[in-house]
């Protein structure tokens, strides 16, 4: 699949954002951190951006960004408009819980309630969008059950590193709270490790005999192509380039989008010379390097079905 | 919108016979001439004259080798929108743009509330749709819905541009989910089948086999085509042109 920079950056931009959104209401809704109101101001502020920036993002890639408000309507069987509705849903109760804790009217049911509704939100809203992926029969990479569950493992991972960036530089970070980065990194890690292993293992379940109804006869061999240069679909769903330096990307991914990030945590929790902003700063950007490689990967190495028809022999 | 209707009046679709086509591309540019006047104009062409003509076609005709040898044929094999009975290409549509007639089972995009999020392109393992990069929405096949029940036209244009333009006869349109229709008795006589069954997406337009060869004493081997390289243009290819060359030292 090609890999659109927009859709790139809409699900890691607001994958992190609903992360530090949900992280940061259960912080304060377990009086983790002081509900100081500036602390809770930069950091929804910071949420809202990354998820407001990746939803506009989103839209970048439609051909009428203006009939956007359309995909509102179809959520009794799309994903893709079940997202758009829960994008939107979640940012009333966590923006009135928000506003609770900006003018301390902390501390009563309804502001609880308003936090947990929250984090309920800003989780279903994630995994509305790994299941756009996951719902497609047409990609055998993308229609496991591994990817909208590690979808929202990964936002959580990516806003736990936001998460400590925000408290180190307010002076409000605890040993919790690298924790909660390190071990929701490693798990991430893991479980994407687990998935680049199961997606190499599961077998290819479709061929070109089969897609061309032709394989009775032989082995099915593209020889004239209908267009003399690619066309939409060839460009859209015939990218390459990541199968081929699969093995070196992944690594990259691991390094930087786990590996160093989970050493920096650890860093925090050891007593550095270094300021420990500078250890979270370090997390995040290769955190995003790392996630940005993870997340092309997961477009550029996925083979669709259609291939079959342009001189694939399996998919 | 995008729910699917429960079972549609009619089963409207082509058969297309895989043993007569001869690959002249006269369904395609008759597809291409019809359409991008009718229901999904314009179908527009980008860099017509340039080094990477490209542009949103409704029907394609792919040619394949198939066996080997002696026993190897060239097959001639029509693409095009199967008008699936369950097809998946609907039901992402986060706006209800793409949608299945309940009447007769056609499947179409209204271009009036089409985003261009290019989803249902995905969702189809067919390659049947093809976005309109100037337009900005989804083109697809639609039967001819402007043409099949046009009745300023004379009866025997009321077909699909593609099935009146094949010089060979190798495009049938009628209505399959009727079992007594000339289409339904072609499909049963000649072992019709369907793209993909195991996807499970039922579709509509049927496939009728090339028959065994007769003779097979007079044939010829072909070399396999040398494919050719595109030139990378933008900056951004010519990244990842240099991406590809550093990571495969």
């Amino acid at each position: 699949m090609h890999p659109a920079y927009s859709v790139i950056l809409f699900t890691t931009a607001s994958g992190a954002g609903y992360g530090l959104l949900a992280l940061l209401s259960i912080a304060g809704l377990l009086n983790l951190v002081p509900l100081d109101p500036w602390l809770g101001f930069t950091g929804f502020l910071v949420s809202y951006a990354f998820i407001t920036i990746g939803l506009l993002s989103s839209t970048f890639h439609l051909g009428h960004p203006e009939r956007a408000w359309r995909a509102f309507s179809q959520w009794r069987t799309s994903w893709l408009s079940r997202e758009g509705v829960m994008a939107i849903a979640t940012y009333v109760p966590t923006g009135m819980f928000a506003l609770g804790w900006f003018f301390d009217w902390t501390g009563g049911w309804v502001w609880a309630l308003l936090g947990w509704l929250g984090v309920v939100f800003s989780i279903v809203t994630v995994y509305c969008t790994g299941m756009i992926y996951a719902s497609l029969k047409t990609i055998r990479q993308w229609h496991m059950p591994q990817v909208a569950p590690l979808y929202v493992l990964l936002a959580a991972a990516t806003g736990a590193v936001l998460l400590n960036l925000l408290l180190t530089v307010f002076g409000d970070a605890r040993p919790w709270s690298f924790w909660t980065a390190i071990v929701l990194l490693a798990s991430a890690m893991l479980f994407k490790m687990q998935y680049w292993v199961a997606a190499e293992t599961d077998s290819k379940s479709h061929t070109a005999g089969r897609a061309t109804g032709l394989g009775r006869f032989g082995k099915v061999r593209a020889f004239e192509p209908p267009h003399s240069t690619p066309n939409f679909v060839m460009r859209e769903m015939g990218h390459r380039v990541g199968r081929k330096h699969a093995r070196t990307l992944r690594t990259l991914a691991v390094v930087f989008g786990f590996a160093i990030p989970i050493a920096a945590s650890a860093m925090l929790l050891l007593s550095s010379p270094l300021p420990s902003w500078l250890w979270a700063t370090v997390a995040t950007v290769s955190g995003a390097i790392g996630i940005l490689i993870e997340r092309w990967l997961f477009f550029a190495e996925a083979q669709h079905v259609v291939t079959l028809f342009y001189g694939e022999q399996e998919a | 919108m995008t729910s699917l209707p429960k079972s549609t009046g009619k089963k409207l679709g082509l058969v297309i016979d895989l043993d007569i086509c001869v690959g002249c591309q006269g369904c395609v540019t008759s597809c291409k001439e019809w359409n991008t006047g009718g229901y999904s104009a314009p179908l527009t062409d980008e860099d017509p004259y340039g080094a990477d003509p490209h542009g949103a076609w409704l029907n394609r005709v792919h040619g394949y080798e198939v066996g080997e040898g002696a026993e190897g044929r060239t097959v001639h094999f029509p693409r095009s929108c199967l008008h699936c009975d369950t097809p998946d290409c609907v039901t992402v549509c986060p706006t209800g743009a793409s949608y299945k007639r309940e009447e007769d089972g056609i499947v179409l995009v209204n271009p009036d509330t089409c985003i261009g999020c290019k989803l249902c392109s995905w969702a189809c393992p067919y390659g049947a749709r093809e976005y309109d990069y100037d337009d900005g929405v989804m083109k697809k096949c639609t039967l001819c819905v402007d043409r099949i029940y046009n009745e300023n036209l004379d009866p025997r244009d009321r077909v699909p541009a593609c099935v009146r333009a094949c010089p060979t006869g190798a495009r049938h349109f009628g209505d399959l989910g009727d079992p007594e229709s000339e289409v339904s008795q072609l499909v049963r006589d000649r072992g019709g089948y369907d793209l993909l069954p195991e996807m499970g997406y039922r579709p509509v337009n049927k496939y009728l086999p090339p028959r065994e060869a007769r003779d097979v004493s007079s044939a010829v081997l072909i070399d396999e085509p040398a494919t050719t390289k595109n030139e990378k243009t933008s900056a951004a290819d010519r990244f990842f042109a240099w991406a590809d060359q550093v990571l495969s030292r």
